[in-house]
């Protein structure tokens, strides 16, 4: 992992398309402004790793769909 | 063709019944083509993996959940799917179905989105934090 140190309104370019600029410093937490070509998309990380999570839960789920039908039914 | 499925044995299929998940869907990177079964008994759509027999993930129409359930497709997306017109598109939300039923959950902040003028899909991410990934599908006294 490639570590860089930035002050407020000092940037990073990444390949051609793509720039980070550090817009806030505060005591706990950073505002980072992202430039990036529309058909990138820019997530918060742990919001991806909720979806992963998530995702592997609702496939591992052994479902019997009889009993399933039963309270889907009611 | 044939393939094996998780909750319904095999089955027969049609090439152009394949839904490709260009990016394949969180969790499973590897996998990106499906197919969707739908139950009418249970009014549920199981969307089985086409490589994996065993990857099957339950789903239902996000508006069956929540009546007024609606998102904006992101430019993103609209290229990647090659979107042309709303009506083309057709929307599930991915059940997580416990023990115990009653709890059952959708994911209603990162719905499966289809093209279904040209079977690709992917799942998206919704900035709107309105909506959870746990949502529960009945009320919390049932």
């Amino acid at each position: 992992m490639l570590v860089l140190s930035r002050k407020k309104d000092e940037a990073i370019v990444i390949g051609h398309d793509i720039e980070i600029i550090i817009t806030e410093i505060g005591e706990d937490k950073v505002r980072v402004g992202i430039n990036a070509p529309k058909h990138m998309k820019v997530l918060r990380k742990e919001l991806l790793d909720q979806v992963k999570e998530e995702n592997l839960k609702s496939a591992k789920s052994k479902v019997n769909l009889e009993s399933l039908a039963r309270v889907l039914k009611k | 063709m044939k393939i094996h499925t998780k909750f319904f044995g095999e089955i027969e299929i049609k090439e152009e019944h394949i839904i490709n998940f260009v990016e394949g869907i969180p969790g499973f990177p590897e996998y990106k083509k499906y197919t969707i079964i739908h139950d009418e008994g249970l009014n549920l759509s199981f969307l089985q993996s086409v490589e994996e027999a065993n990857l099957c993930f339950i789903t239902m129409p996000p508006a069956m959940i929540l009546g007024n359930y609606s998102f904006d497709l992101s430019d993103d997306i609209v290229e990647k799917l090659i979107i042309e017109k709303p009506e083309d598109v057709t929307t599930l939300a991915i059940l997580n179905i416990p023990e115990d039923f009653k709890k059952m959950t959708a994911n209603l902040r990162a719905p499966i989105v289809i093209n279904t003028k040209n079977n690709k899909a992917v799942q998206v991410l919704l900035d709107d934090d309105n909506y959870s990934m746990k949502h529960r599908v009945f009320k919390e006294d049932v």
